[in-house]
């Protein structure tokens, strides 16, 4: 089993990279943008097939280390 | 107080690379004795302080800090932090002590994406420090900056129990001392350069005190955090960590 992890910084936070994108996309004439939020895709490959013992685990390790939660949000994504 | 010279750690993680610049500082312009610490280890030398040198460990991957941070050296320094112990983060040490929960907050890009190195002003916000004693209130400091991510943030009521405490040591200011935005080098909430922790003996901060220490380097500025960092353990017990 895989977990796709991804990590954006929290809303209300301002995003350099993500305005740096939104103005890059304007300047090549794509005007409908109107936000851009950058993050971080993990891929994890699991042992397990367990997909509640799974969650589990991918959410302590996403608090403990793949997000930073006092600034990132986290989203985990199981696939079979 | 014993005639030993004092003795301080500095942390060597993969991608450290201001460790040789603080032995440096330690030896010349403290006078100490300095000891590298590998991150592997699991317990620590007799040290009466440590520094977390600047770098960037583990190529900051993932978050600035955030590998480091798990690093075996790090669960003896958090036990002696909170025995006391003086702790000064320095850049990267900032971001490592950030993640380890050790100071509050985190860190973001700089507002402009770009790595920033030069010289800035920061305001001494508190000189009750075992890092400022030697600066004097409101004292303008000039010290070089090399990041980027020194973003500092933390959410309102952390700030809010940060002023109250008088945790924030550092502002970034102008010449003559004026907080405003243009004088913010990265974006950091409040112009915050530098923070202690509750207890007052985990400091980290963005600026690099130990690369203007010496008249030779043309800043001196940087000796007043060091040099109070001495005064504290002349005055101090040492702490002592199985």
């Amino acid at each position: 089993m895989k977990a796709k992890v991804s990590v954006t910084l929290k809303r209300g936070i301002l995003d350099p990279q993500g305005q740096a994108v939104l103005h890059a996309l304007g300047s090549l004439g794509y005007s409908g943008v109107k936000d851009v939020r950058v993050g971080k895709l993990l891929e994890l490959e699991l042992a397990t097939n367990d997909r509640a013992g799974a969650e589990a685990e991918v959410k302590a390790m996403c608090e403990r280390l793949l997000a930073n939660t006092i600034i990132e949000d986290y989203r985990i994504e199981l696939v079979d | 107080m014993s005639d030993r010279p004092h003795r301080i750690g500095i942390l060597v993680f993969p991608g450290s690379n201001c460790d040789r610049d603080c032995e440096h500082a330690v030896t010349q312009v403290m006078g100490a004795a300095a000891e590298f610490i590998w991150h592997k280890d699991t317990s620590l030398p007799q040290v009466d302080a440590i520094i977390v040198p600047g770098g960037f460990s583990y190529g900051d991957y993932l978050r600035t800090g955030a590998i480091a941070r798990f690093s075996s050296v790090m669960g003896a320094v958090t036990k002696f932090a909170e025995a006391g112990g003086l702790v000064l983060g320095i850049c990267n040490g900032f971001q490592i002590l950030l993640e380890a929960g050790l100071l509050p907050g985190a860190m973001l890009r700089n507002r402009s994406l770009s790595f920033i190195c030069r010289d800035v002003h920061v305001r001494v916000e508190n000189t009750a420090t075992p890092f400022t004693s030697r600066c004097k209130p409101g004292q303008v400091l000039t010290l070089p900056i090399a990041h980027a991510e020194g973003n500092y943030y933390t959410d309102p009521a952390t700030l809010s129990s940060l002023k109250a405490n008088r945790q924030v040591a550092f502002r970034y200011c102008t010449a003559d001392g004026q907080v405003t935005p243009d004088a913010n080098p990265n974006g950091s909430l409040d112009n915050i350069a530098g923070i202690t922790n509750a207890g007052g003996n985990v400091l980290g901060l963005m600026p690099h005190p130990e690369r203007s220490a010496e008249a030779l380097l043309g800043n001196e500025d940087g000796r007043l955090i060091l040099l109070s960092l001495l005064d504290a353990l002349k005055s101090r017990k040492p702490v002592l960590v199985s």
